[in-house]
């Protein structure tokens, strides 16, 4: 079986939120299981966390803004890569993602581009 | 060194569009300023372009198709960088091609999982 | 020690340090020659021994009786040499003054380079493990049959095709630069967690010669603790997983060699000075910033240890399977993480899990999805445990699945 890879981006509706110590810790955990659930079938390739805190963006001229807050109000939260075998497996990866139980937060699934140019 | 993610935003329906002449180039022009943040010893992991289809899960479950293309803040693509601090980090930024499509880099420090 | 028995103890210690210091004095490629030199020395004190009596300095009459050897060998050489010019076929260096130094320092140092071009990256991984056993360990070649399940042929021609790379590749007995030290301890600490599986998991019937695989490579890795450069913390997690896990040997299997499960161990046959010790080398690998899967595989060890089953023990079991999966997969973790996620999650939650993970030609996994359906579904239970009972290839571990389904 042919497998892709595909990024699950965390897109929270709200950047800004402050979570309590204990929340932090009980979503930590549950997005750990998550995770090790997907690595269990063998099919976790690499994830990174993104703290909200101190985020910068750089636009053409070199104009440099605090936080990721621009156009689109949602800041990503982090990312994980994992191989599977159809778009539609990576969307029942995505729909497990803790992210999705804070209302209007959203995970954006994209397959990963091979070196065919379209960038 | 910390490091740190570039996440290249742009609207990036014009490249879709262009030839494969023109699509050809702006890979080179990502290579080489790729290999050049490599050269110096600041590249962590050259991460991953995404292709421009996809889809997004939202509470409940809910699927839709997208996400589109045409948006400002498109995401095209992301590397993992070292450098000291933010200020660093953002020097690193220079010369991206994402800029030639008016676009932006979002950096962010990242925390292990 | 009976008189009988002094022999084959020197030899299972003192073979591979002579072996070790001759490659030193004349390099890896002539490993063939060190192994002969060092086993007609043995020879010597089976014929002498028994007439004369065991020597005072047992240990300094073989370093001596191994140094003549191989001098004389060297004469032999530039004699050979100066006869027929151009055929030398053992390339020794000329100086017929070479040093064979058989200090303890130089012992030591010579062993740990010989650790270093064994498990070099560019022989295969069963390569190194064999050489391992062979030239560090003093394994007899049945011996590494016996332990592979393999026969002597075979074991002989891997070892023979693994000293031909040596040669070829022209590697060298020297310590890695300082600065590719961690890199280089890399295949290392692989070949010598593969040896102490190998002995740990091992199906081979001889216990003797399994325990000593894991005590072999829990020495070489205590070298390598010893020596302040390769004292790296991911060394020290090692050797405390090394530690964690040996201390229950005894308990891990049954009288007829069937697998005793954890949850069915007798701990009171666990050995505590081992787990101290674990703790201890686990205790000096929680430095630095880099999370190995030693340290994950020896905290999962360390938890394991603890045999009352609490929700804090559990917890941190399934956190650091969840990581370690993220770095490493196997499908032995995949099936113990979800055994850990069973203990904290519950049942049903673990089976969903389980149904996922599409291990349908291991025999744990319809173990494991036998255990989790025994108290939610019995019909269930059973079908996944004859599936089980359906692959599984040895006598004592079909009996202990027949039991439970007995029990069902």
């Amino acid at each position: 079986m042919s497998m892709d890879e595909y990024v699950l981006i965390f897109r929270h509706e709200d950047g800004q939120k402050v979570a309590s110590p204990e929340q932090m810790q009980i979503w930590m955990k549950q997005t750990m299981d998550w995770i090790g659930g997907i690595a269990a079938q063998n099919k976790f390739v690499s994830g990174t966390g993104l703290p909200f805190d101190g985020a910068k963006v750089v636009g053409h001229n070199g104009v440099v803004t605090n936080g990721p807050f621009g156009d689109i109000k949602e800041t990503i939260g982090g990312l994980i890569t994992v191989r599977a075998e159809s778009v539609d497996e990576a969307v029942e990866f995505a729909k497990g993602c803790p992210v999705l139980q804070g209302e209007g937060n959203t995970v954006e699934v994209r397959k990963v581009a091979k070196n065919d140019g379209t960038h | 060194m910390k490091d740190y993610l570039l996440i290249f935003r742009a609207d990036f329906s014009k490249m879709l569009n262009s030839s494969e002449e023109e699509k050809k180039a702006m890979t080179q022009k990502y290579m080489d300023w790729i290999g050049d943040i490599a050269n110096k010893g600041n590249l962590a992991n050259q991460g991953n372009r995404l292709a421009p289809t996809g889809r997004i899960v939202s509470t409940g479950n809910l699927v839709t198709d997208g996400p589109f293309t045409e948006t400002k803040e498109f995401i095209g693509g992301y590397s993992m960088i070292k450098a000291d601090s933010y200020e660093q980090a953002v020097a690193v930024t220079e010369g991206c091609p994402v800029f030639i499509l008016n676009g932006k880099v979002e950096i962010r420090e990242v925390m292990t999982i | 020690m009976h008189n009988q028995d002094i022999i084959p103890h020197l030899f299972r210690t003192e073979f591979r340090k002579i072996v070790a210091v001759l490659c030193k004095a004349f390099g890896i490629e002539n490993v063939n020659m060190a192994e002969d030199i060092a086993s007609e020395t043995f020879l010597s004190a089976l014929e002498t021994w028994p007439y004369k009596g065991i020597p005072e300095n047992p240990q300094a009459w073989l370093y001596t009786v191994a140094k003549n050897k191989a001098k004389n060998l060297l004469a032999r050489n530039s004699l050979f040499a100066d006869k027929i010019q151009h055929g030398v076929k053992i390339s020794v260096p000329e100086n017929d003054e070479i040093e064979i130094d058989l200090s303890p320092q130089n012992i030591t140092d010579s062993q740990l380079q010989m650790l270093f071009a064994v498990c070099h990256p560019l022989l295969s991984t069963e390569a190194q493990i064999a050489l391992a056993l062979r030239i560090l360990c003093g394994f007899g070649i049945d011996e590494i049959a016996n332990a592979f399940l393999s026969n002597k042929e075979t074991i002989n021609k891997r070892l023979f095709r693994a000293k031909e790379k040596l040669r070829t590749a022209n590697i060298k007995l020297e310590f890695p630069p300082e600065s590719e030290v961690s890199q280089r301890l890399q295949p290392v600490l692989t070949t010598l967690y593969l040896l102490f599986n190998e002995g740990y998991y091992s199906e081979s019937k001889d216990t003797i010669l399994r325990n000593d695989m894991c005590l072999e490579a829990m020495r070489l890795t205590r070298m390598l603790i010893d020596n302040k450069q390769t004292s790296i913390p991911q060394v020290n997690a090692l050797l405390a997983l090394m530690c964690f896990h040996s201390s229950r040997f005894k308990a891990r299997k049954g009288a007829n060699g069937e697998i005793i499960l954890y949850q069915d161990q007798d701990e009171t046959l666990w050995n505590t000075e081992l787990i101290a010790n674990g703790i201890f080398y686990l205790n000096r690998a929680s430095v630095g910033n880099t999370i190995s899967r030693y340290h994950l595989e020896a905290g999962i060890a360390y938890w394991h240890t603890m045999k009352e089953d609490t929700e804090e023990k559990w917890e941190n079991i399934l956190q650091l399977f969840n990581q370690l999966l993220m770095i490493s997969y196997s499908p032995v973790a995949a099936l113990n993480r979800t055994y850990a996620l069973a203990k904290v999650r519950g049942n049903e939650i673990a089976i969903i899990e389980a149904e996922k993970l599409n291990l349908t030609n291991n025999r744990f996994y319809f173990t494991l999805l036998g255990e989790l359906y025994t108290p939610i579904d019995k019909n269930k239970a059973k079908q996944n445990l004859l599936r089980a009972l359906a692959i599984c290839t040895t006598q004592p571990d079909r009996q202990t699945i027949q039991q439970k389904i007995d029990k069902l």
